[in-house]
């Protein structure tokens, strides 16, 4: 008896039978009190068809529990939207399912925080009410900070691990000391400073958001700074823009390989993005059960593995490293989804990568022709997507 | 009876003694999963996946059992001895990586 430990985190071997579904995302709701302009809910979510019953998102619970998912992340929007929350969250602890609610707090009251205890919820992520139009509000720690105290407070005081969560980009970079000292004043366990992934609005406001090297240099000198200052305190992770990376990221860890996305009218996506490539028909819950969808479907196959890789990727000895990086990424920036994503300096299309880079290093006021900032709101979901 | 004060320098150390009562920290959720025939701890977004060692001493730890208890335990169930080493090491492990707390 040799007491080693296998340690994974959601790797699985991509070359033979796929995995469980390990990480199940539950989008209950595309209804949103905020408007970041970094969200990668779909552009055209107000196209979206009705939301699933509570029902079917007992019975996606009780299928993906079945299939061999452990993960269950209730996001959105703003998943305290939905009132049934209390009874999924009940449905999916009993399943066995480790429960994370991914909000902004708004929504989050002594009553409802009771309740989802009760429920059995295991885990809050509070995202930073940083929507750019509150930047101010937010970095003079007025009313924000008001609701962001109360909310941790509940936390806190429901004896729930607390992770904060702040979208990092060019607008609020260079106050990320205040953002640090935040997160500790508020007593957060973990905080995940994620530079703005180039996704959906975040797309659409892409010149406005990437940071400069500069700016993301001195980001990452004062990150380390406060790590030494407050030590065990707090866990700080802090991701760069992969715009700034020569390898791409390995996307969701491989297509259908960990992550089941379910959206709030039941499509079923290998990641949040996947619905933009146009291509593939992606299945619905209300359709076919969620074993099928995993394993069977032909969305979830359409890039499993390394079969459907063209040049640079399919003949590159670090195809196992990175699996060609982010299909989503690979379509917004070179029209084909199977192409290399080009944050790869082996990308043929690297360019359209450097470019945004280099555009992102001239200062705000030597732009010519800035586009204004879209906000993430019904209105212009609808005027984008006539 | 040298235990005794390899027990006193190991308990100096931070290291687990045969008197302790570990548990799984309250952060984590340990189950079977039958899917993947393996225990499993289960943490804010993330997973651990145990080895059958592993999971055989994780799985006794409920705040009541010594360590010295455990460790005849698995020795009389797997008709074996001398596992202390490998438990205590384990522990060690398991403590660092703040899954148990001793």
């Amino acid at each position: 008896m040799s007491a080693d430990v296998t340690q994974i985190t959601y790797a699985t071997n991509v070359t033979t039978q796929p995995g469980p579904p390990l990480w199940l995302l539950a989008e209950v709701t595309y209804k949103c009190p905020l408007h970041c302009v970094f969200c990668y809910n779909p552009v055209d979510f107000a196209q979206t068809g009705s939301e699933l019953s509570t029902a079917d998102w007992i019975r996606v619970l009780r299928e993906a529990r079945a299939a061999g998912s452990v993960q269950c992340g209730f996001s959105g929007g703003e998943p305290l939207a939905r009132d049934d929350l209390e009874i999924l969250v009940e449905e999916a602890n009993r399943l066995g399912f480790y429960t994370n609610l991914l909000t902004s707090g708004v929504g989050l009251t002594e009553a409802r925080a009771n309740a989802l205890k009760k429920a059995g919820l295991d885990h809050v992520q509070l995202s930073f009410q940083d929507s750019t139009k509150e930047l101010n509000d937010f970095l003079s720690h007025t009313k924000t900070f008001d609701l962001k105290r109360r909310t941790a407070d509940l936390i806190k005081s429901h004896d729930w691990p607390m992770v904060l969560n702040c979208v990092i980009h060019r607008l609020n970079i260079d106050y990320i000391e205040q953002i640090i000292d935040l997160a500790v004043e508020l007593g957060a366990e973990y905080l995940e400073l994620a530079n703005s992934q180039y996704y959906s609005w975040a797309e659409l406001n892409r010149d406005n958001l990437l940071p400069s090297r500069e700016q993301l240099d001195r980001a990452e000198r004062v990150t380390n700074a406060c790590r030494e200052k407050y030590g065990d305190k707090i866990r700080i992770i802090f991701v760069v823009p992969d715009y700034y990376e020569k390898r791409p990221k390995k996307c969701m860890n491989g297509w259908g390989n960990v992550f089941l996305t379910v959206t709030p009218d039941g499509s079923a996506l290998p990641c949040h993005t996947a619905k933009m490539i146009k291509g593939i028909s992606f299945p619905n819950v209300r359709d076919m059960g969620v074993s099928d969808i995993w394993y069977q479907s032909t969305a979830f196959n359409f890039y499993r593995g390394d079969g459907w890789m063209k040049d640079p990727c399919r003949t590159c000895s670090e195809k196992d490293k990175d699996l060609g990086g982010c299909r989503c990424q690979a379509l917004m920036l070179t029209s084909d989804a199977a192409n290399a994503d080009p944050v790869c300096d082996k990308s043929p299309m690297h360019h359209r990568v450097t470019e945004a880079v280099a555009y992102a290093q001239i200062p705000d006021a030597q732009r010519e022709n800035v586009k204004p900032l879209v906000f993430r709101d019904p209105k212009n979901s609808r005027s984008l997507n006539p | 009876m040298t235990a005794v004060p390899d027990e006193l320098a190991a308990w100096a150390r931070g290291e687990p003694h045969l008197n302790a009562c570990p548990r799984v920290e309250k952060m984590f959720k340990l189950q079977w999963e039958a899917v993947q025939q393996a225990w499993v701890l289960l943490y804010p977004e993330g997973m651990v996946k145990l080895n059958a060692s592993a999971g055989e001493i994780m799985s006794r730890l409920d705040g009541k059992t010594s360590i010295e208890t455990l460790i005849r335990t698995l020795e009389q169930q797997f008709e074996t001895k001398n596992l202390q080493a490998d438990v205590l090491d384990f522990l060690t492990i398991a403590k660092r990586q703040g899954w148990v707390k001793i």
